[in-house]
């Protein structure tokens, strides 16, 4: 069953045709990642799903409640989380200050999002930088803060913006495996945005291929990786994968 | 690590502790200016908590919060000049005209995403056009002023709050302290962590599901109803208003330096700001007019100077530079 339905999503930016009439669906419990060369809407269709601005057409649904028009807190209440490619850490906030504001979302109380931020820590093995201001973490610490910070709302889908640039290749095996168990465990919906080759096969059910603002491809890994169109665009100049 | 930052809240709490008893048992020992230059500092304690909670927490920069002070102020006292209503009932009007106020304020800023200086802008055209009001406002005496009136020395009459700076001192401790507590457990609070995520990164703030616009509305109004009350205080320990002073742009500004000079955010910033800029600034002008010179303006230098040395030397205020030395541990959280 579709967890998300996205259906004719569109959006300009001044005549700049950033998303066309881009659909596809999430099932429930799926990892389904977004791929595409830089600036072929990905971030964009994120944006969207996540209410930072109104799409010009099309319908978003999360379940059965559309959730096109929402603001991005509503968005997130209604059990989407995301993190943002350029990270937006608390800076003077300790680590696990930045992830109990993401979990008091889910938590009645501030004792209770301190259980849940720490546990969630630990899940991205950022535990023992707890008490670390966020502004001196390294850029894949930070990303993984992203994570955590999103994690810890509780959300039913999770939109994950190039979580592994930047990672070295065990670091992103490390993750990719962090992200198969959270799948397998609790069963959380994941839709990511990678350019990291590595995790999206390892990861990846399904991939939406999206170029100049426009799906051209939609399937299982090895028959995407053989489509004609997306090894033209996308893999045609790094074809070993 | 764990009992270490157990330690520090432990040392904090005690060297507090020694703090009020002090405080508590100062008008024993001190001489009639020193006690008003005491009141002075917990008066300046209390409201700059207050703008504190906006800026320091919510990173919201009124410039204008000589508006609420004077709100306040002018409600309370008309209420008691006109009908004698006393001071304790006039808070609650003081309070709601203070809220409305805000209210307005922060609904035209935070639903049309005016933010940074725009919205500073804002408070302070809202304080000007306030005070030019208040000038024709003949109600409560236009710019002529405003005048409480005055009963005989030695009376305590605290159900209408006049009485000697002792009884004023003991209020101004209790405002100050209880300041103090609001903003502990605000800042302990989901509210405080809200806060202080719309002051770090909006846009991640909302996007981990926090309406922004209702918790800076919620902070504008917190700032605004305890600053009320500083206002009431005001009038019934000065007896005079006056438009020009009351809602000027410089009692703003006075407000606001003692929390960015003892340290934006933290819960001593306020308190030690206002400690440092009263009893320096007033020391100062006492050691001039010893010497036989008058320099106009003398306190006003001072404030700047030490803005600016503030400002090159510890950016975060002194607070959090002193805990360290003090080994109350890293306060940069405000704790």
């Amino acid at each position: 069953m579709a967890l998300l339905e996205v259906r004719d999503l569109g959006k300009s930016f001044r005549g700049l045709r950033a998303v066309h009439a881009v659909s596809f669906d999430v099932d429930e419990g799926a990892i389904v990642a977004m791929i595409g060369p830089n600036g072929a809407g990905k971030t964009t269709c994120f944006n969207l799903i996540a209410g930072v601005f109104p799409a010009d057409s099309g319908e978003v649904r999360l379940g059965a409640r559309r959730i096109d028009g929402l603001r991005p807190d509503q968005v997130c209440r209604a059990g989407i989380a995301r993190t943002f490619q350029v990270v937006k850490p608390f800076p003077q906030l300790t680590v696990e200050e930045n992830v109990i504001v993401g979990a008091l979302k889910a938590t009645p109380g501030v004792a209770q999002a301190r259980r849940e931020a720490m546990r969630v820590l630990a899940l991205l093995h950022l535990d023992g930088k707890a008490a670390e201001p966020a502004a001196s973490l390294t850029l894949p610490e930070r990303k993984r803060l992203e994570v955590a910070r999103a994690m810890a709302t509780r959300p039913r889908l999770l939109l994950l913006d190039e979580v592994m640039a930047g990672l070295r290749p065990t670091e992103v095996d490390e993750m990719v495996g962090v992200f198969r168990r959270i799948n397998a465990e609790t069963g959380l919906t994941i839709l990511l945005i990678e350019h990291v080759m590595r995790a999206v096969m390892a990861l990846a059910a399904r991939i939406v291929v999206l170029h100049h603002g426009e799906k051209i491809c939609e399937g299982a890994p090895e028959d995407v990786v053989k489509d004609p169109q997306v090894l033209e665009c996308y893999l045609g100049a790094e074809a070993e994968l | 690590m764990a009992t270490g930052a157990g330690r520090q809240t432990a040392r904090a709490a005690l060297a507090l502790g020694g703090l009020f008893v002090v405080l508590l048992v100062l008008p024993a020992f001190a001489n009639p200016y020193v006690l008003s230059a005491a009141i002075l500092v917990l008066y300046f304690a209390y409201v700059g908590q207050a703008w504190n909670l906006m800026m320091g927490f919510a990173g919201q920069l009124s410039l204008g919060h000589s508006l609420y002070v004077g709100l306040g102020a002018y409600a309370s006292a008309a209420l008691f000049v006109h009908y004698g209503i006393s001071p304790w009932i006039g808070l609650v009007a003081a309070v709601a005209v203070s809220l409305a106020a805000g209210a307005v304020i922060g609904f035209l800023a935070f639903r049309f995403g005016i933010g940074g200086v725009y919205f500073a802008l804002l408070t302070i055209a809202f304080a000007e056009f306030t005070r030019i009001g208040f000038d024709h406002f003949d109600w409560v005496g236009g710019s002529g002023g405003f005048f409480l009136p005055v009963k005989e020395h030695g009376v305590t009459d605290l159900a209408n709050l006049r009485g000697p700076p002792v009884m004023f001192y003991y209020i101004a401790l209790a405002m100050a302290a209880g300041a103090f507590l609001a903003a502990w457990r605000l800042r302990a609070s989901r509210i405080g962590y809200y806060w202080l995520a719309i002051r770090e990164n909006e846009d991640a703030a909302q996007a981990l599901g926090i309406n922004t616009f209702r918790y800076k509305m919620l902070a504008i109004l917190f700032s605004s109803a305890m600053t009320a009350l500083a206002g009431v205080f005001f009038a019934f320990y000065y007896n005079n208003l006056f438009p020009e002073q009351i809602f000027s742009m410089a009692r703003s500004i006075e407000i606001i330096l003692g929390p960015i000079i003892g340290g934006l955010g933290t819960l001593f910033g306020p308190v030690l700001g206002a400690f440092v800029l009263t009893f320096l600034g007033d020391g100062l002008t006492e050691v001039t007019d010893a010497f036989g010179i008058q320099i106009p303006g003398l306190k006003q230098v001072f404030y700047g100077v030490a803005l600016l040395v503030v400002v090159v030397f510890v950016p975060n205020g002194i607070w959090p530079a002193l805990a360290r030395r003090l080994g109350f541990g890293p306060a940069k959280k405000g704790e």
